[in-house]
């Protein structure tokens, strides 16, 4: 018998009644609520007579629609209602919440690992689809709908197929001035939106051992544009000491007794995937979306891909959509196309380690005229760490904006948008069509490229910079 | 609960670029709030639907006769990819369609349409081609017949193709089963299992912050 995955450990170990060959209905170890979908699901619950199975096991924090403007000026009427009932409905089940400025709040991927909650080997669930982001943590942690999230909190439990496995190792050493973010982007680059469907991903090989958990989380949150609901990477002694003292994370003697369990977590090595797919990292240079699809993506010396040299006419068309709502010429040179706004945040790069990479290449310079450049810290103490740092200080100085923090501008519910017809370069992990706001256009990036594309006013490669 | 899916002889509208995401399907404006059911029919595919001005795109498949009365869509792949939300199947929904023909789908949309008594069927991209080569030759006029308990597809040309499903979910379409109420009936089994966890994992049931 082969040796298992990680996924299969972690799934194993959490199967409370086997439904089907293929099917089992799994124990859910901690379930994050946000503003846009925690009050619905709490009420769903509530119309059918049901309470919260396991309120200790579920924690809330407000992110999508909330403003992430200084003193959170103009927050929308809906979002101080999302907010109100998320308190009202959160106190009345018992549900921990971490409220608006208060350490503690924040982008909902972003606090799990910061205060402990997120663990390895177990199983994390969010309505919102980059949950997925917790496996840089070793967790199997993936996103649901409302209908499962109500399931959820009814039952503490899920009904999940189980998925194939897809092992994608990067291999070599990370040339200077290229990040974990334009890895991911480069190996949706290589096998597509979709190439990993159906699929739990298991990041792995050198070049994911030797980066920081920071790096790792950014990696495994881009797993749902792969097509993934799931990515993870095996925990480690990163992992651990990334862990060690958080207010959630077990103590003393649990502490150890957790070590030694997830020290039996990472895959076995005569343990088979279904898929397998090899990337040399020393051959990634900085990556940036030129389309709106993840997919659509080169290195920032590339060329937009040309139509006229596609032969396959449904890929063709494919390219002219794009292009057409991306307002791009086939056969340019991506570096060096004009933008009107910067978007330093999210889920993806929010952290301090991304608003460190943005300083170091902000220092000392300025934002080019007519480009708008956001920060937005992913979370309360993320923000307070970076204060304390002063790195608020050098974007201010810069020319970009420090904001409070929140999802902002990633997907736009809380009326931040990018206005029509702009260009973003934005550290967030959607391009898709108005996803900024209507008919505004995004272009995916590092927070060093970001930083970078703000001070030249366009596209910019970070390597030209001097600094990296 | 989610109403039973049988069967379904209908207009169907090829939709075939690929990566549709759920962006596009439903923009995230109008899911802000706990009122929105009921609300989003009218802003499905609300970038493609609708000109800046908001005027009907004519151009847009389902703006046209007699796509506008489409149950059925065909579409490219990976349709649904991207977020979890739920609006984008609900959106679809109360827009009136109530299968989805594709060759391959986002997963976490996938698993929301079962929720919501949709049916998403899965056929290899050939058969998805011809289905919309089909359906374009009649200019819309042949429906396409989908029986699920046999677990066929009628072509308006009369093609038959046959499709897999996950013997679970189609039963639970059959039926409209309520996942929430069959998984209380196993409450027993979940405490027996946090019964023994929690001697084996203390550390996940035992949230109380330690500072």
């Amino acid at each position: 018998m082969p040796g298992r995955s990680l996924l299969e450990k972690i799934w194993d170990q959490h199967v409370i009644a086997r439904l089907s060959e293929d099917t089992d209905l799994l124990h859910i170890d901690r379930h994050l609520l946000h503003d846009l979908g925690g009050s619905r699901g709490l009420l769903d619950l509530k119309s059918r007579g049901l309470k919260v199975h396991n309120p200790e096991l579920t924690f809330a924090t407000p992110d999508h629609a909330l403003s992430t403007a200084p003193g959170r000026a103009g927050t929308s009427k809906i979002g101080q209602e999302l907010l109100a009932a998320l308190r009202i409905e959160t106190a009345a089940s018992g549900i921990t919440l971490f409220d608006v400025d208060q350490p503690g709040q924040g982008i909902v991927h972003v606090i799990g690992p910061e205060l402990g909650l997120s663990l390895p080997g177990a199983t994390i669930v969010c309505g919102d689809s980059h949950t997925c982001t917790h496996g840089g943590l070793g967790a199997l942690a993936f996103g649901i709908g409302s209908s499962e999230l109500t399931h959820v909190l009814a039952t503490q439990a899920l009904i999940q197929r189980r998925p194939k496995t897809l092992r994608a190792r990067f291999e070599g050493e990370l040339p200077l001035g290229v990040t974990a973010k334009d890895m991911i982007l480069a190996l949706i680059g290589q096998i597509g939106a979709a190439g990993g469907t159906g699929y739990a991903v298991e990041y792995a090989g050198s070049a994911i051992r030797a980066l920081p958990i920071e790096g790792r989380l950014t990696i495994c949150n881009l797993s749902i544009e792969l097509g993934a609901k799931m990515g993870m990477v095996a925990p480690d002694e990163k992992t651990f000491e990334f862990l060690r003292g958080r207010p959630y994370a077990p103590q003393g003697e649990m502490w150890d007794r957790a070590v030694k369990a997830w020290r039996e977590l990472p895959s076995d090595p005569d343990a088979v995937f279904d898929r397998e797919v090899v990337i040399d990292v020393e051959k990634i240079i900085p990556q940036v979306t030129w389309g709106i699809s993840p997919e659509h993506v080169v290195g920032v010396d590339g060329i937009i891909p040309d139509p006229k040299s596609v032969d396959d006419p449904a890929r063709r068309a494919a390219i002219e959509t794009a292009l057409e709502y991306m307002g791009l010429q086939g056969g340019a040179p991506i570096a060096g196309t004009p933008i009107d706004w910067v978007f330093i945040g999210s889920c993806t790069n929010s952290r301090l380690s991304d608003l460190r990479a943005a300083a170091e290449v902000a220092r000392g310079r300025k934002v080019a005229a007519g480009v708008r450049a956001w920060v937005v810290p992913g979370s309360e103490n993320v923000k307070r760490e970076a204060v304390a740092e002063g790195l608020d200080k050098i974007f201010i100085e810069a020319g970009f904006e420090w904001r409070e923090p929140g999802c902002s501008m990633c997907l736009a519910a809380n009326g931040e948008v990018v206005a029509p017809g702009q260009r973003s370069v934005s550290t967030s992990n959607r391009n898709f069509v108005g996803r900024q706001g209507p008919r505004a256009r995004t272009h995916l990036a590092s927070p060093a490229s970001a930083a970078a594309s703000a001070i030249a006013g366009a596209i910019a490669d970070v390597r030209m910079m001097g600094r990296s | 609960m989610p109403k039973p899916f049988d069967k379904l002889t209908a207009t169907a509208a090829p939709i075939m670029r690929s990566n549709i995401d759920t962006d596009v399907i439903i923009r995230i404006e109008r899911l802000v709030g706990n009122g929105i059911r009921g609300t989003l029919g009218k802003w499905a595919f609300g970038s493609l639907r609708y000109l800046p001005d908001g005027s009907e795109n004519p151009d847009f498949i389902l703006n046209r006769e007699p796509y506008r009365d489409a149950e059925i869509l065909v579409t490219g792949p990976n349709f649904g990819c991207g977020s979890s939300r739920e609006g984008a199947v609900w959106s679809l929904q109360e827009r009136g369609i109530r299968a989805i023909i594709g060759s391959g789908f986002g997963d976490i949309f996938f698993a929301n349409c079962f929720q919501n008594g949709i049916l998403p069927v899965v056929v290899g991209k050939a058969v998805v081609d011809q289905l919309a080569a089909d359906i374009e030759a009649t200019q819309g006029a042949g429906k396409v017949s989908i029986d699920l308990e046999a677990q066929t597809i009628v072509s308006p040309s009369g093609a038959r193709h046959s499709f897999e499903i996950d013997p679970r979910r189609r039963e639970g379409l059959l039926k409209g089963l309520d996942e929430v109420a069959l998984t209380l009936q196993r409450d027993d089994e979940i405490h027996a299992f946090q019964a023994s966890d929690r001697t084996a994992r203390p550390w996940i049931h035992s949230t109380r912050i330690s500072a």
